[in-house]
Order: C-alpha cells, then sequence, then structure tokens
C-alpha cells in the first residue's frame, strides 16, 4: 500500500513522462537557438581578429591608401581612418543637439498630446528608414548642389543618428522622478530651467551612453556614404568640402577586390572599425554603471 | 546646486520685478519653441525624403510607366523593369525571418522564462554584440570566408536533390556560394539582435501573477509558455518580426556583397540573385539619365515599403502593449 501512495506523491512535484519530456525539449531548444547565435559570432570575431591583427600597425593607420595591386605591408589606411573620424563626429555633433531636444520636447513639453504621440511614432518609424535611402536622400538635396564632401555624408549620418538619440534620451527622461521636477518648480525655477538644469543632469549618465551607441552604430554605416562623400583613397581633412573617404567604405571597395593585398588591408580596417565600435560600447557600459541615477 | 542658489535668491523677492518675470518667460518660451522645432525636424525630414527622391526618380516613373514593374533590368538596352529586385527583396526577407524568427523568440524565452537575471544579462551583451558588428563586415567575412565554405554544401544538397520535384526547383542547381540563400543567412544574423529585444520586451510584459496561476495548477514550464506567455504576446511578437523584416528589406552593403548581382527571377534559392538596395548601392556611381532615376525610384519603393511595415508594426506593437497595462 505504502509503495504505491509514495510514487504518487512525487508525481504531483515533477511531472513525469511525456509532459517532462516536452518540458526538456523546449528548455533544450531555447538553449540551442542561443548557441546557433553565438557560433557565427565566435566565428566573424576571430576571422576579423585573426586577419587584421597582423595589418595593423601604427604606420597601418597613418599611412597613405596604396594602389589595390600592392601587397599589404604597404601603406595603411590613414585617410579613412581620419575620415570616419571627421565625418562621425560632425553627425554627431549636428544630431546629438537637435535629438536631445527633440526628446525634451516630446517628454517635457508635449505630453501626451495628438502632436507629440505623432511625432514619437514617426520617429521610431524613422529608425526603420534604410541607411541607403538616407544616403539617395542627401544624394538629391545636398550633393546635386553642392558636391560630394564629408559635411554631405555626415548629414546622412546625422539623419540616421537623430531617431535613435531621440528616442534613448526619452527613455531617460522618463525615469526622472516627478518629485525632483516639482521641488525645483516650488523654488521658483522656469520649465526651461528646469528641463536644463535639473532633469537633464539627473538623467545625463542614460543620454550620454544612448548617445554612444548611436555613434557606434553610425561609425560603422556604409550605405549613407556611398553617394555623399564618393570614396576616394588620398586624404582630405577637409571635411566641408571636396570628395571624403572613411573605413566602411573602404572596405566596401577592397571586399571586391581580388588582390591579397588590397583584402587584407580590407581586414585590417574591418578590426579598427570593430575596435572604434567596441571602445564606443564599452565606454557607454561605464558611463551607465557610472551615472546610472535612475536606471531600470 | 548653482540652480537652487539662484532660484532661491529670486523666490523671495516680496515685489517681483515686472522686467525679471517677463524675461524669463520669454527666454522660457524661446526654449519651448527651439525644443518643438527639433521635434518637428523628424516630421520635416520624412517628408523631404520623400519630396526629393521622388522628384529624381521622376523621369522613371513617367518614361517606364507600368514598365516599371517589367523582368527585365538591361541598362544597355533601356530597359529598367524592377521586377527581379523586388523578387531578391521579397525572398532574402523571408529566407531571413524563417531563420531569425524562431532562433530569437527562442532566446527571448530563455531570457525571460529560463535563466535567472543575472545570467540573462551577459546573454543580452551578446545578441547586442550581433548588432555592433557594421554590415560592411558581415560583408567582408560573408565573400571571403562564408561564401566559398558553403559554396561545397550548396553544390551537394543540389547533387543530391536534382530530379525531385519540388526541392530540385528550390534547392536544385546551378548553385553558387554567393547567392539569395547566403545573403538571407547573413541577414539571419542582422535582424536577430532586434527582434530578440522587441520580443523580450513583449514577454516580460506578461503578468506574473498570470505564470504563478499557470505554476499553481501544475503546468511545466513549456505548458505555462504555451498557455500564458503565448496568448498574451502573440500580437506584440508579430510587430518585433515585422520590425526585423523592415531591417532586412533595407539593409545594403552586406547583401550587395554576397547576393551574386545577377538580376533574375528564379525560383533557385541557391542561384545568384538581386535585391533592390543591392543593386543601388553597386549601379549608382555609373548611372545616368533613366537609369539613375530608376535606382532613386527603387530607393522611393523601398522607402515607401519600409515605412509602411515599420508604421504597421509599431502600431500593432503599441497596441499590444497597451492593452497589457490596460489588463
Amino acid at each position: 500500500m505504502a509503495a504505491v501512495t509514495e510514487p504518487q506523491q512525487a508525481n504531483l512535484r515533477q511531472p513525469a513522462g511525456w509532459r517532462r519530456t516536452k518540458d526538456r525539449i523546449a528548455t533544450t531548444a531555447m538553449v540551442i537557438a542561443f548557441v546557433v547565435v553565438i557560433i557565427p559570432l565566435v566565428f566573424v570575431l576571430y576571422t576579423v581578429v585573426a586577419k587584421g591583427i597582423s595589418v595593423i600597425s601604427w604606420q597601418f593607420l597613418t599611412g597613405p591608401i596604396p594602389p589595390s595591386v600592392l601587397p599589404a605591408d604597404v601603406g595603411g589606411m590613414g585617410p579613412a581612418v581620419l575620415g570616419t573620424i571627421e565625418i562621425t563626429a560632425l553627425a554627431a555633433a549636428m544630431a546629438v543637439p537637435l535629438g536631445v531636444l527633440g526628446a525634451i520636447y516630446l517628454n517635457e513639453y508635449g505630453g501626451n498630446n495628438w502632436l507629440s504621440r505623432f511625432i514619437g511614432f514617426m520617429s521610431d518609424v524613422m529608425t526603420g528608414v534604410p541607411s541607403i535611402v538616407m544616403g539617395l536622400f542627401i544624394f538629391s538635396i545636398w550633393v546635386l548642389h553642392f558636391g560630394f564632401s564629408g559635411l554631405a555624408g555626415a548629414f546622412a549620418l546625422g539623419c540616421l543618428m537623430l531617431p535613435i538619440v531621440i528616442r534613448s534620451t526619452y527613455e531617460m527622461l522618463r525615469l526622472v522622478p516627478d518629485p525632483l521636477r516639482e521641488g525645483s518648480y516650488a523654488l521658483g525655477s522656469s520649465k526651461s530651467r528646469v528641463t536644463l538644469t535639473v532633469v537633464l543632469p539627473a538623467a545625463l549618465g542614460g543620454i550620454v551612453s544612448g548617445v554612444l551607441l548611436a555613434v557606434a552604430r553610425a561609425a560603422g554605416e556604409t550605405a549613407p556614404l556611398l553617394f555623399t562623400i564618393l570614396t576616394v583613397t588620398e586624404a582630405n581633412p577637409n571635411v566641408f568640402s571636396g570628395p571624403n573617404t572613411s573605413l566602411p567604405s573602404q572596405i566596401f571597395v577592397n571586399a571586391s577586390s581580388p588582390y591579397p593585398g588590397a583584402q587584407a588591408r580590407g581586414w585590417g580596417a574591418a578590426l579598427t572599425l570593430i575596435a572604434i565600435a567596441f571602445i564606443l560600447m564599452i565606454a557607454a557600459r561605464v558611463v551607465t554603471a557610472r551615472f546610472a541615477r535612475y536606471s531600470r | 546646486m548653482s540652480a537652487v542658489t539662484q532660484a532661491d535668491q529670486a523666490a523671495p523677492g516680496s515685489a517681483p520685478a515686472g522686467g525679471l518675470i517677463g524675461h524669463r518667460g520669454l527666454a522660457d518660451r524661446g526654449f519651448q519653441w527651439l525644443a518643438a522645432a527639433a521635434g518637428l525636424l523628424v516630421l520635416v525630414i520624412l517628408v523631404l525624403i520623400a519630396v526629393t527622391t521622388s522628384q529624381q526618380a521622376a523621369s522613371w516613373f513617367s518614361t517606364e510607366g507600368l514598365g516599371i514593374f517589367g523582368t527585365k533590368w538591361i541598362p544597355a538596352e533601356n530597359k529598367f523593369g524592377a521586377l527581379p529586385f523586388i523578387y531578391g527583396t521579397a525572398v532574402t526577407g523571408v529566407i531571413a525571418l524563417v531563420m531569425a524568427v524562431p532562433v530569437s523568440i527562442g532566446i527571448a524565452l530563455l531570457l525571460t522564462e529560463v535563466v535567472p537575471y543575472r545570467l540573462a544579462r551577459p546573454i543580452v551583451y551578446v545578441v547586442d554584440l550581433l548588432a555592433v558588428v557594421p554590415s560592411v563586415v558581415w560583408g567582408l567575412w560573408g565573400i571571403l570566408v562564408f561564401a566559398p565554405w558553403i559554396q561545397h554544401i550548396y553544390a551537394s544538397i543540389g547533387s543530391a536533390v536534382t530530379g525531385i520535384p519540388v526541392l530540385d526547383s528550390l534547392f536544385g542547381p546551378p548553385t553558387s556560394g554567393a547567392s539569395f540563400f547566403t545573403a538571407g543567412i547573413i541577414l539571419a544574423f542582422m535582424i536577430t539582435p532586434i527582434v530578440t529585444s522587441l520580443s523580450r520586451e513583449v514577454i516580460a510584459t506578461v503578468p506574473t501573477m498570470d505564470r504563478e496561476g499557470a505554476y499553481a495548477l501544475g503546468a511545466t514550464r513549456w505548458e505555462m509558455i504555451r498557455g500564458v506567455v503565448w496568448p498574451h504576446s502573440q500580437g506584440g511578437v508579430v510587430g518585433a518580426v515585422l520590425l526585423g523584416l523592415g531591417r532586412a528589406m533595407g539593409e545594403t552593403i552586406a547583401v550587395a556583397l554576397v547576393i551574386g548581382s545577377s538580376p533574375t527571377i528564379t525560383s533557385h534559392l541557391f542561384a545568384t540573385g538581386y535585391n533592390m538596395p543591392a543593386v543601388i548601392a553597386n549601379q549608382f556611381g555609373e548611372a545616368t539619365g533613366v537609369w539613375k532615376a530608376g535606382l532613386m525610384g527603387m530607393g522611393v519603393l523601398l522607402f515607401a515599403f519600409t515605412i509602411i511595415v515599420n508604421m504597421i508594426a509599431r502600431g500593432v506593437v503599441e497596441r499590444s502593449a497597451r492593452r497589457m497595462r490596460g489588463a
């Protein structure tokens, strides 16, 4: 008798048979899904590091871009590194203040009215506009009239960054507790003053980290630059006029080149680009960890 | 700190100077208008994109008429039909979704239902790393490493299915390392992070009480997911999948390098193909006249497609999130 009741008690806590098997299968499938994602990631990062590390040197980062036929130990990617830094910085200088202001409007002024909800919705939709369409847009509105330049590339990248900055800043402003605002109103501050001296500083950590992630994404974009900077091989320190170049554009050119030297320089440039993106991402994490006052 | 002291000085003034209030009001209103203008900039840019690109594409639409959906794209013969590229965009998008969606939902469930919070964070970092790898690096890896490697697998699958009715027309020869399927695989890697993070957000809104209720009735985890999580988050996950589709349709550089660049409409997934963003990236530099207008016109189509897909997706996600909050 006792032998019969005991397994029944155990069954109540742990479903036996087919039900448990199904549960195990499902859990295993979820773990496999994660492993499936890790494999290509490790494969790509390993390849880029393995093939790029031998090419990278100070001379590679600063030297001129040689003709494709020359072997890997000649020249480097100097003009492209310079172009990427200049164009991305210029894009950030345009998109970040505008994006933060836009988010301030959405959260502090617009509130829940229809215009602010519509702008918020369209800004989310704008994050889905393909980067190549941004390139075509700046080509038709700017390049056709004023010619190729780093500035045009920065416009295209800025258009890509704007909605990302708005979204991440908006999320951070929403986390700032209302009593903080009310406290400073009670002291007699105006709304703009409350926003600039109380709300923004409180959300600063999150805003900076969101901005860094947006910059990391923009720095790796190629498509918006194809028709705006024209991808030349000479260095052009003047970002405001004349064709320019960038790391992603050079990788695109070198990837379709049959010469081993050009391909090796492509891997070196890819490693440089990923390193830049990683540094920005780590910086974002550090900023979040250090300044997160009202994080989720 | 300085804000507090300055406000202290201004506030207790028994007779507040009219000039001070006027000045403050002006600056305040000025700042409000500045912020509103920055917000409106988003709408202005979207309208300008539609207007300027359509203007540049006008000659394609007017000379070709309905011929823009023709099946032949031969610039040398002045034939500019965009159907092969639209077809390629659809095929690569579907391949990417078929592979990325189950994986993304699996990871999202793993993160929300299985692993503890401390383990979930590193997993999120790893999945997000996929999004940090730039498109052009995926392309470089795809064409120099992945395509040569997978070419042999395509070839052996191709010879194995030759003669079998349906499989032959899908996976049979001709096969090539750079193909629809390779582009689809690379796209799947690229859209997995966004589909995962959105699905995770949606699944996280399922009320804990409902979960605990199911467990209290003796459900296993899988039964709880089927019975509680899935009905609650279905709509939102559909939105996440649509957003992934939007990403896949517009992704340019990686696809331009690995799709093989031949404007053909074929059911063979291992054959070389083309899609809209890739042809714009590859041919825009050399194109002139109607050719250039045609490429610009495909940009307009792409813009319209992605805007529609994104609006539907955001709408679906928002509505399901609102229903969750209301419930």
